[in-house]
């Protein structure tokens, strides 16, 4: 029986999440032929890209509809191709795009969705672990169904290379109706990228309720400039209406990956902790030893934070 | 308008997720219970909208008794009234209670007429299955956009902002339509005294409800084991910032 990854491509090629997904696929079920969905023609660097990740055949759905994402209408050619192949396991990268997509296909096909798998074994009926609460907290299920979704949460698995051939390119026409279209991308805003951004700064200096104020900011911002890193803080600075939402870390903010993450008058909430797990290392500064930010942290000061962090700016520019 | 709003009552976890002893469940003695954040956003933006443009705004959970709490929070930020499926507490798959959502709506258009929108949180607090918002679109035959950041309703027309990498995408849909938001759409405001009290007074109607056959069973809930560290305390105020300066330098980051 087949399984079936759907792919995202992006800019430079076929998405690192989605080749995540691809390991996964292969590592759950790997003897039976892997295929590849991806949205729109493709040269052939696609195929080259998804066979070196054990992918056989790459499936192009082609239709000039689909040049600005139309969820229901991507679905549809899933949904048709899944009914073609019959495939045991269908997965997708847990991007917001992928959560989307898979779950319009379990709304047409009527099945069960598990979002956010990080392990599975084969079934049936299929077993996944898979977070619950941004990843604080993780889930042992069953998915009861004949064909199992599921989407994999985005860096619970590297992608693998096999060294595999190109994969074989097959192309088809998804039969779509007005309906499938009629939610549509009609046009982009472009974010202008002023500044290093959150997500991918090397270093984020944050605070949260202990800054006081939208003015006790002034040091943190100071202190993100000199090291060229980017502005966070916690949701109980954006409720407050210090700070705008979009420099908001955690499970319902911006997830961040930094070299460094320092951490001021943050408490360290799991939801917060959500969104800077993937820190390489955390300094806290804390009024308070006991605070549940530091049995997360490398490095901690303890202290009032409205003299430590001016103090540290100070000492760097002598 | 009329607006329906979705919302799932939570626990408030704080710095520690401890479990009940067979697992099954988050330890809540001690805790305080609340809705994700995007479903905050979404109570917000229908009151919002029904105090701009007139019209009747509902709130809906599917819960047990103690939901009714998250319900009068609701209506003590301006929702007119209430929908309380009552369950026994037991969890209800994505596809369960997207049908129980679904037959509440239907009964509620027959008797109260159409709801322009109905708005869900782009994903729950806890299970995080992003699917019930969609799913009840589909059921209706309705259009759904996920994701937004922004809604402007204009001539029986919904235009709405998703975020997408690098920028926002743009998407116009007729109404009725199914939308799921994140928090950001918009700042909620905290309920006032007199709207607690008012809130009191709002009605609630009941409905108990039998759970069928999950079709994804959850077995066991398991605290990841993430590392627990021993921060190195580098100093107590001012005084540590030469080692704070340091450990940047080791670490490259001058
Ligand atoms: C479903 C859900 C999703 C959520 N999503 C997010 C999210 O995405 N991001 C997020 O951040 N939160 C999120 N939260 C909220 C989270 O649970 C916490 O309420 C929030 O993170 C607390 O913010 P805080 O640490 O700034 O405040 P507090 O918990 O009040 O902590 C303040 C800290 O500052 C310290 N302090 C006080 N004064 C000073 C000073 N002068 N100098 C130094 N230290 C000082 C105190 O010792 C304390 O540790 C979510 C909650 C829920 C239920
Ligand atoms: N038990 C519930 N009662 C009411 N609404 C719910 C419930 N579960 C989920 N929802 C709604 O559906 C959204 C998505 O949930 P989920 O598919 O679990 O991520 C939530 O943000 C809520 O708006």
């Amino acid at each position: 029986m087949a399984v079936l990854v759907l792919v995202e491509r992006g800019p430079e090629g076929i998405e690192e999440t989605s080749l995540q997904a691809l390991a996964f696929a292969r590592s759950l079920l790997p003897s039976e032929p892997l295929h590849a969905l991806a949205v729109g023609s493709s040269e052939g660097e696609d195929a080259a890209t998804v066979g070196a990740h054990g992918a056989t055949t790459l499936h192009l759905a082609e239709h000039e509809a689909l040049d600005a994402y139309a969820p229901r209408a991507v679905a549809r050619a899933a949904v048709e191709l899944v009914e073609r192949l019959r495939p045991a396991t269908v997965l997708a990268a847990g991007t917001e795009r992928g959560n989307e997509v898979v779950a319009h296909a379990a709304a047409l096909l009527d099945l069960p969705f598990a979002a956010g798998c990080i392990a599975a074994e084969p079934g049936p009926p299929l077993r996944v672990t898979r977070v619950r609460w941004g990843g604080s907290l993780l889930e042992e299920a069953l998915v009861h169904a004949e064909i199992a979704l599921l989407t994999v949460a985005p860096h619970a698995v590297p992608a693998r290379p096999t060294g595999g051939p190109a994969a074989v390119v097959e192309r088809f026409a998804p039969a779509l109706e007005e309906s499938d279209l009629a939610v549509r991308v009609a046009q982009r805003i472009e974010v202008a990228a002023g500044g290093v951004s959150l997500a991918d700064a090397k270093v984020v200096v944050s605070a949260g309720r202990g800054a006081g104020s939208a003015e006790g900011f002034a040091p943190i911002e100071e202190l993100a400039t000199l090291l060229g890193g980017a502005v966070g803080c916690s949701r109980a600075v954006t409720m407050a209406g210090w700070r705008p939402h979009t420099d908001q870390v955690g499970q319902t903010g911006t997830k961040i990956a930094p070299e460094l993450y320092i951490a001021c008058g943050i408490s360290g909430a799991t939801q917060h902790l959500a969104g800077c797990k993937g820190a390489k290392r955390i300094l806290a500064v804390n009024t308070d030893p006991d605070a549940p930010i530091l049995s997360s942290a490398d490095y901690a000061v303890i202290g009032d934070l409205h003299e430590v962090v001016p103090a540290i700016v100070e000492a760097i520019r002598a | 308008m009329r607006i329906l709003v979705a919302v799932k009552r939570v626990p408030m976890t704080g710095g520690r997720i401890v479990l009940t002893p067979d697992a099954q469940a988050i330890a809540t003695e001690h805790l305080g219970f609340t809705i994700s954040p995007h479903e905050e956003c979404g109570v917000e933006e229908a009151v919002r909208l029904v105090e701009r443009e007139g019209g009747e705004s509902v709130v809906l959970t599917l819960g047990p008794p103690e939901a009714e709490e998250q319900l009068r929070d609701a209506m003590a930020v301006g929702i007119d009234r209430a929908i309380h499926l009552v369950t026994d507490g037991e969890e209800w798959d994505g596809q369960a209670t997207a049908e129980a959502i679904v037959e509440a709506v239907r009964e509620e258009e027959a008797t109260s007429g159409p709801f322009d929108l109905l708005l869900f949180g782009n994903e729950s607090a806890d299970v995080g299955g992003y699917q019930v918002g969609v799913r009840v679109a589909y059921a209706l035959g309705r259009p759904c956009v996920t994701g937004l950041k922004a809604i402007a309703v204009e001539n029986g027309r919904v235009r709405c902002e998703q975020e997408a990498p690098g920028g926002r995408d743009v998407y116009e849909v007729p109404l009725p339509a199914v939308l799921t938001v994140k928090e950001g759409l918009n700042l909620p405001r905290y309920p006032s005294v007199p709207g607690r009290m008012r809130a009191r007074q709002r009605p609630v109607a009941r409905q108990e409800l039998e759970r069928p056959a999950p079709r994804l069973e959850r077995l066991r809930l398991l605290v990841p084991e993430g590392e627990r560290k021993e921060a190195e305390i580098l100093g107590h105020g001012p005084e540590a910032a030469p080692r704070v300066v340091e450990l940047l330098d080791r670490l490259g980051l001058l």
